[in-house]
């Protein structure tokens, strides 16, 4: 149902953001839920997501400059923030967090820190790729 | 985060299923709130567990289910969910990003009816639904509720329309089809229930009904024994067989669950007592006093859940449930017929499947007017399985426990208040000893041996309940010096500490209480306080979801005002 390049486009990020591995299923469920009452659900909720996982984000961090490390506390934030990313599919992300928390059940403060740092990357990435992929999609619509 | 409030569910089963989400991740809760909103139920957020809990007990009934993440800032999921399960008896779905077993089976044996995880898909929540009807099938079997079977009906007639096309068992389907009988004639029965607010409409099996009930089982011989021949003999009017049928179908229960728990008794001695809960656990007492010349006829038996003292002569039954409910159960004074009630199966009767704690008492005469009754801690309550039928409290003739009764002496029991911060310790009666004991854990608000001390407004017919601890002796009136006795209810439920306690009381608890109802004397009832007990059954009747907790708070007598209301610990 390409009808325009825009569209067209749109239709190609999308693909590529799930064949890249950053989107998973979850996305295609918030997808789903989208509709005439919510017709812009899905941007609503990633959104949504990233204003709340920055607050994640800044209280692993803090937690990361204690010492020494509280691995259980941070295996907990940690948790929550898998939690969270897994709620709108970003894949990349939860993978990253994943690790972490092998570094923490493992106490490894080297290890924490620099998969944290992935794990911000990641997080950063589809950020980004999805502000672009949600203005490529509004185009896209009023451009029909 | 509330979407408004929640009306009563009108549309057809399932749509319009109110669904409390409570979820401590903006992000989930609003995905949450979208998928349940597209099964077309009915959603409120929440994402604090203690407003989630608040919202719960202040619009009782004005939820069907509660999904629940585990981990939450405020209150661990998991006490949430022993919290709702205890308090309204609502099924709990839990959910997490963690699906190792271990949590997943601390879920289960929190009560979790199941657990999902995350991510979420919308099929999975499509499904909720069944744990609500299921649970609506379990309490219209055993509750023979007309609410109960008015929703199921409903639900039913419906059944069509569903995309899958549920089979419903058919033996379920009769049976609750056949109950719609009972709507027209539930009116009359009503006791003790406010019609207009009341949710659970249902034949009050007073003593006397059971009485007639069992005399025509007997006739009739057990058996060869059928709801249609039991109404025939029993005679009353405005008994249906359906009333009969049900009733019949919780006795056999009832005594199979005798017969078996019976069997283990003898092997197990001492149990573990569900209340011996440490922080101002509570426990609960009862001082119950028998009269004296009918102390020939004290017969102890053990209900399952409940231990059943009935003292044949003042026709008292004294029920006690594992959750702290004593209900006395009111007799009349005078002899009667029943006095053939309790048979002489006592030869069957082990004492220890009675006590599990071992209580030595010894006789002696003394008045007991005074009553120096402390009662030790009832033991043997076990914690039933979650799916097991109600225990249903009986006086009937085929006591399988039932204590040699005592006659002609006071049989007092030596409590020694021991680890037990809930009651003193008890012993288990020895089989020749006499008399029989109601034995009940003494409520404690404190860590300390003090019993609760309940002091009923005196009057002849009352007995005055003193419940004392420390080694105090608890002097089981058996003697014909005494008073007629008369009882009062203790009920005593606190869901939290039950929670301590580490039971899941869940769905027995209530119906028990509502079980006990059945046996209110109503001549009694008149005699004591009458509005008091209607005031309970009331309540109990209203609060149908919190009818789990029949709160009475303390002295019952002291606090009439109390015992109307629902208290929540905590």
């Amino acid at each position: 149902m390409e009808r325009n390049p825009l569209q067209r486009q749109v239709a190609y990020m999308r693909r590529s953001l799930f064949d890249q591995g950053y989107l998973d299923e979850q996305f295609v469920q918030l997808e789903d839920l989208q509709d005439d009452a919510n017709p812009n659900f899905v941007e609503e909720i990633v959104t949504l997501f990233y204003t709340d996982s920055a607050r994640l984000i800044h209280n692993i961090e803090q937690a990361l400059e204690s010492r020494p490390l509280d691995f259980i506390r941070l295996d907990d934030y940690m948790h929550q923030f898998k939690g969270s990313s897994s709620s709108i599919g970003a894949k990349k992300v939860k993978n990253e967090c994943t690790q972490f928390r092998e570094h923490c059940s493992a106490r490894s403060a080297e290890g924490c820190v620099r998969t944290f740092q992935q794990v911000k990357q990641e997080h950063t990435i589809l950020r980004r790729k999805l502000e672009t992929y949600f203005q490529l999609a509004r185009q896209a619509g009023l451009a029909n | 985060m509330e979407s408004g409030f929640c009306s009563p569910r009108t549309e057809a089963f399932p749509a319009g299923l109110r669904v409390l989400v409570v979820d401590d991740d903006p992000t989930w809760l609003k995905i949450l709130e979208k998928m349940l909103k597209k099964c077309s139920y009915e959603v409120t957020t929440c994402c604090l567990a203690r407003d989630a809990l608040n919202m719960l007990r202040e619009r009782k009934d004005g939820f069907d289910i509660v999904i629940s993440d585990v981990n939450m800032p405020d209150m661990d999921g998991f006490k949430l969910l022993e919290h709702v399960g205890l308090e309204m008896d609502l099924p709990v779905i839990m959910m997490s990003v963690d699906g190792e077993t271990s949590r997943v089976m601390k879920g289960v044996q929190h009560g979790a009816c199941d657990y999902l995880l995350k991510p979420v898909r919308m099929k999975e929540l499509k499904n909720i639904w069944q744990h609500v009807f299921r649970k609506k099938i379990h309490e219209g079997k055993d509750v023979e509720s007309y609410e109960c079977m008015r929703e199921i009906q409903m639900i039913m007639s419906r059944s069509d329309e569903f995309d899958d096309g549920h089979q419903l068992n058919g033996g379920e389907l009769g049976a609750t089809r056949k109950r719609k009988d009972m709507e027209n004639r539930r009116h009359d029965d009503q006791e003790l229930v406010d019609p207009s607010s009341s949710k659970k409409a249902r034949v009050v099996w007073s003593i006397d009904l059971h009485q007639k009930f069992v005399d025509a089982v007997n006739q009739i011989g057990f058996d060869k024994v059928g709801p249609k021949k039991i109404l025939d003999l029993m005679n009353v009017p405005w008994l249906t067989r359906e009333n009969v049928a049900s009733h019949l179908q919780k006795y056999r229960l009832y005594l199979s669950r005798l017969q078996k728990e019976n069997e283990l008794k003898t092997s197990e001695g001492m149990k573990q007592q569900d209340f011996t809960c440490p922080a101002g656990s509570l426990g609960f007492q009862t001082s119950t006093l028998i009269h004296p010349k009918d102390a020939a006829n004290c017969d102890l038996k053990y209900t399952g859940n409940n231990m059943l003292l009935i003292d044949m002569g003042t026709r008292i039954c004294r029920e006690a449930d594992k959750k702290g409910t004593v209900s006395i159960l009111p007799m009349d004074l005078k002899e009667t017929s029943t006095s053939n009630f309790l048979d002489s199966q006592r030869a069957n009767v082990s004492s220890q499947t009675i006590l599990s704690r071992p209580f030595n008492y010894q006789s002696s005469q003394s008045n007991t007017t005074s009553q120096k009754w402390n009662e030790a801690p009832m033991e043997q309550f076990k914690q039933p399985p979650k799916q097991e039928p109600e225990p249903y409290a009986l006086l009937e003739d085929d006591f399988s426990h039932a204590l040699q009764s005592a006659p002609q002496h006071l049989v007092q029991v030596d409590l020694q208040c021991s680890a037990y911060s809930v009651g003193p310790g008890t012993a288990v009666p020895e089989r020749d000893k006499p008399g029989s004991v109601m034995i009940t854990p003494v409520r404690s608000q404190s860590r300390s041996n003090h019993s609760q001390i309940v002091n009923p407004e005196t009057s002849d017919a009352i007995s005055n309940f003193k419940v004392g601890m420390k080694n105090q002796m608890v002097g089981l009136n058996c003697l014909n010096d005494c008073e007629p006795i008369q009882q009062k209810i203790f009920t005593v439920g606190d869901s939290s500490l039950g929670s301590q306690v580490g039971c899941a009381y869940t769905e027995s608890i209530g119906l028990q209480d509502i079980d006990l109802l059945d046996y209110y004397n109503s001549e009694l009832i008149d005699e004591l306080e009458t509005s008091y007990y209607a005031d309970l059954g009331l309540n109990w009747d209203n609060d149908c979801d919190s009818v789990q907790n029949p709160f009475v708070d303390q002295s019952l007598f002291t606090a009439r005002a109390e015992a109307s209301g629902v208290c929540y610990p905590g």
